[in-house]
């Protein structure tokens, strides 16, 4: 786990480690507005104590995913289990899920100690372990000292780990995050996730993390599940997801992928010259091209080549380089920054696919 | 009484938001500081006159209170103004009980209905309130007879009981309407109530819960709005009270300008004062709500 300047020394309360991470299942969920099917039988299999990223581009149903497990919204068919046992009709306060919302949701008529207690006055709870639990969960996201603040005199980085402490209080059998980090600045929102990731692996707590963002994704979850208008794509680890991505839709979303005109031939592919094997099922015909990622593209400089290049940006150890190739087809290229100085803009280069199989999709 | 309806436009402009101060360009300040003084003429000079017309002391040409130390035991005062306040409490009341519930509703539940709401309850402003008045005057002549012998005729006339005139809290509260609707709309602007409430279900709370530890506290400020408006419409109102016959406070003052001129302007001073004092306590719990958004 990666340190953090700023990470504060908490460590999780006994009483919140006690639960063994529990499984969320999803049986054929569908939920329909009107005539968009924002969820076409989702099937999950959410595994006791990890962290699930659930990723996919705006409108997929990710958000709708995951308010019917939280049970703001009653799907049309299918079920929701946690734990094994069919929660479909329970209504949300009865659930036992802690949601963390996009938009900021801190009662502002508390304050940020009493925002932290709610669940458990809702619970009746001692006022003495209301003032004990909130304290412990305010060390634990790092804001014990705000704890007499109301939540307009907090930044919104510190809002949020204030809704994550919330959730986290009534020790819920499944924390549940709607693009928590979404409303934050970039450096905010690596902290802050890195720092969600710890207490969830601290706690053991079943996640659901849901995002658009793919780096967000592919960092802080132990898998990953990527929807499309209502459907699971594919559901791997980070490296799997990268790697060996299932669909075109999939290697284009996670992470950057190169698009190169290619040809089926003799059971492999022709692309920039030569022919490597095809990774998965090849299309059955029509006109196809080639996936490639950037680190899967060799570069050399060569004054026959037919390449140019047209940019070179320098990020630390490796240099990414945008490739103009004959045809209006451009590549772009991640080499070791050592190697890579010769390789100015303008420069004649050929490129070639490095040595491994090669996904294809159709083209179009 | 045309003081009071006064009163009651400067209320409503307490509840609109504020407009930015656009600072830095040139003469902006000396136009600010004329757009006030000719506004603050505007409102004090015929405060001032009131004022001087009240305190002056007809013979001997100096100053005297007792136009306003008289006000208690001026005849027919306790029995109008009591009337009034009792007519103002049931409107109030009963404009929150209806526009409450459904200002919520429409946010949490149904919010495609949220044009057509907000169009029904301007309707009052655009009908002129004389149609209005028209409309239940002739009912109110034409029910009794029609429905004579029936239970209904009994209710009718309860309806128009001198002491409480019933259906003038009912004509109150369509008239009030806008105004509360705006107040409460207002309230929910800043904030994301459907968020609010999902995080309080997912905690754990029932939905009388949410009502009274989440909507409520969100809905605390727009409610005195509400409430303060609605008072100082019905305090003020006189058309509908005159037109239908009954007894109020404002048609009081009429009652009593043309025998007792001072009182009567020395009565519409007081209660001027009243209403910007209940304003000034209105904003300054305001102030004290501690989750308002600074805007
Ligand atoms: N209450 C609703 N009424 C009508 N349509 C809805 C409603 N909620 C969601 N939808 C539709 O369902 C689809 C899925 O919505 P959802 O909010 O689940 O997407 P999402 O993946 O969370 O997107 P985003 O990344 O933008 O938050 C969208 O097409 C959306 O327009
Ligand atoms: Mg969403």
């Amino acid at each position: 786990m990666t340190t953090l300047p700023a990470a504060p020394a908490g460590t999780a309360p006994a009483e919140l480690r006690e639960r063994p991470g529990v499984g969320v299942r999803l049986e054929g969920l569908t939920r329909r507005y009107g005539s968009v099917l924002a969820l076409d039988g989702l099937d999950l299999d959410v595994t006791g104590g990890e962290l699930l990223a659930l990723l996919g581009p705006s409108g997929c149903g990710k958000t709708t995913a995951l308010r019917a497990i939280a049970g703001f919204d009653r799907p049309d068919a299918g079920r929701v289990l946690l734990d094994g046992r069919d929660v479909t009709d329970v209504p949300a306060s009865k659930r036992d899920t802690g949601m963390v919302f996009q938009a900021y949701s801190l009662f502002p008529n508390l304050t940020v100690a009493e925002n932290v207690a709610f669940g458990l006055r809702v619970r009746r709870r001692s006022r003495i372990e209301q003032r004990r639990r909130a304290g412990e969960l305010l060390e634990l996201v790092g804001l014990a000292d705000r704890a007499g603040r109301y939540p307009h005199q907090l930044s919104g980085g510190q809002q949020q780990r204030v809704a994550l402490a919330r959730a986290l209080a009534v020790a819920p059998q499944v924390l549940l995050l709607d693009e928590p980090l979404s409303a934050l600045d970039a450096r905010v929102r690596v902290q802050l996730r890195e720092e969600i990731r710890r207490i969830q692996l601290e706690l053991g707590i079943t996640t659901v993390f849901v995002t658009h963002d793919q780096a967000e994704a592919l960092s802080v979850a132990d898998r990953v599940g990527v929807l499309r208008a209502g459907r699971l794509e594919q559901v791997a680890s980070p490296d799997d997801l990268y790697e060996r991505p299932a669909t075109a839709f999939v290697a284009e979303f996670v992470g950057t992928m190169n698009r190169v005109p290619a040809v089926l031939a003799g059971g492999g592919v022709e692309l920039l010259g030569v022919r490597r094997p095809v990774a998965g099922a090849a299309p059955s015909g029509g006109p196809v091209v080639a996936l490639v990622r950037p680190e899967a593209l060799l570069v050399a400089a060569d004054p026959a080549g037919e390449g140019r290049v047209v940019t070179r940006t320098f990020s630390g150890a490796s240099t990414r380089l945008a490739v103009a190739l004959p045809g209006g087809v451009e590549v772009v290229v991640d080499v070791a920054s050592a190697e890579s100085q010769a390789l100015v803009p303008g420069t004649a280069v050929t490129v070639t696919p490095a040595e491994r199989a090669v996904l294809v999709a159709p083209a179009g | 009484m045309s003081a009071l309806s006064t009163a009651g436009v400067t209320g409503a402009g307490g509840v609109a938001p504020e407009m930015p101060v656009r600072a830095g360009r040139r003469g902006a300040g000396t136009w600010r500081w004329v757009v006030l003084t000719a506004a603050g003429l505007y409102f004090l000079v015929p405060i001032g006159a009131s004022l001087w017309f009240t305190l002056r002391d007809g013979g001997a040409g100096g100053l005297t209170a007792e136009h306003y130390t008289g006000i208690p035991a001026a005849e027919g005062f306790a029995e109008t103004f009591g009337r009034s306040l009792a007519l103002g409490s049931l409107t109030v009341l009963l404009a929150l009980l209806l526009m409450v519930p459904t200002v919520v509703l429409v946010e949490l539940r149904l919010p495609r209905l949220r044009t057509t709401v907000e169009l029904l309850t301007l309707l009052p402003l655009v009908l002129p309130p004389i149609a209005l008045v028209v409309g239940v005057r002739s009912v109110l002549a034409w029910a009794p007879d029609h429905f004579f012998g029936t239970p209904l005729a009994e209710v009718f006339f309860a309806l128009q009981r001198p002491s409480l005139p019933w259906i003038l809290v009912f004509v109150y509260v369509v008239l009030a309407l806008p105004f509360v609707y705006r107040a409460l709309d207002a309230g929910l602007r800043g904030t994301d109530l459907r968020t609010l409430t999902e995080a309080a279900r997912n905690l754990g709370a029932s939905w009388p819960r949410v009502l009274v530890s989440v909507v409520l506290p969100v809905l605390r400020t727009s409610v005195l709005n509400a409430a303060f408006l609605t008072l100082a419409l019905v305090l003020g109102e006189f058309t509908v009270a005159a037109i239908l016959g009954f007894r109020t406070f404002p048609t009081w003052i009429l009652e009593i300008s043309g025998s007792q001129p001072q009182l009567s302007v020395a009565v519409s001073v007081l209660s001027l004062a009243m209403t910007w004092l209940l304003l000034l306590l209105i904003s300054a719990l305001d102030r004290r709500r501690p989750g308002k958004e600074s805007a």
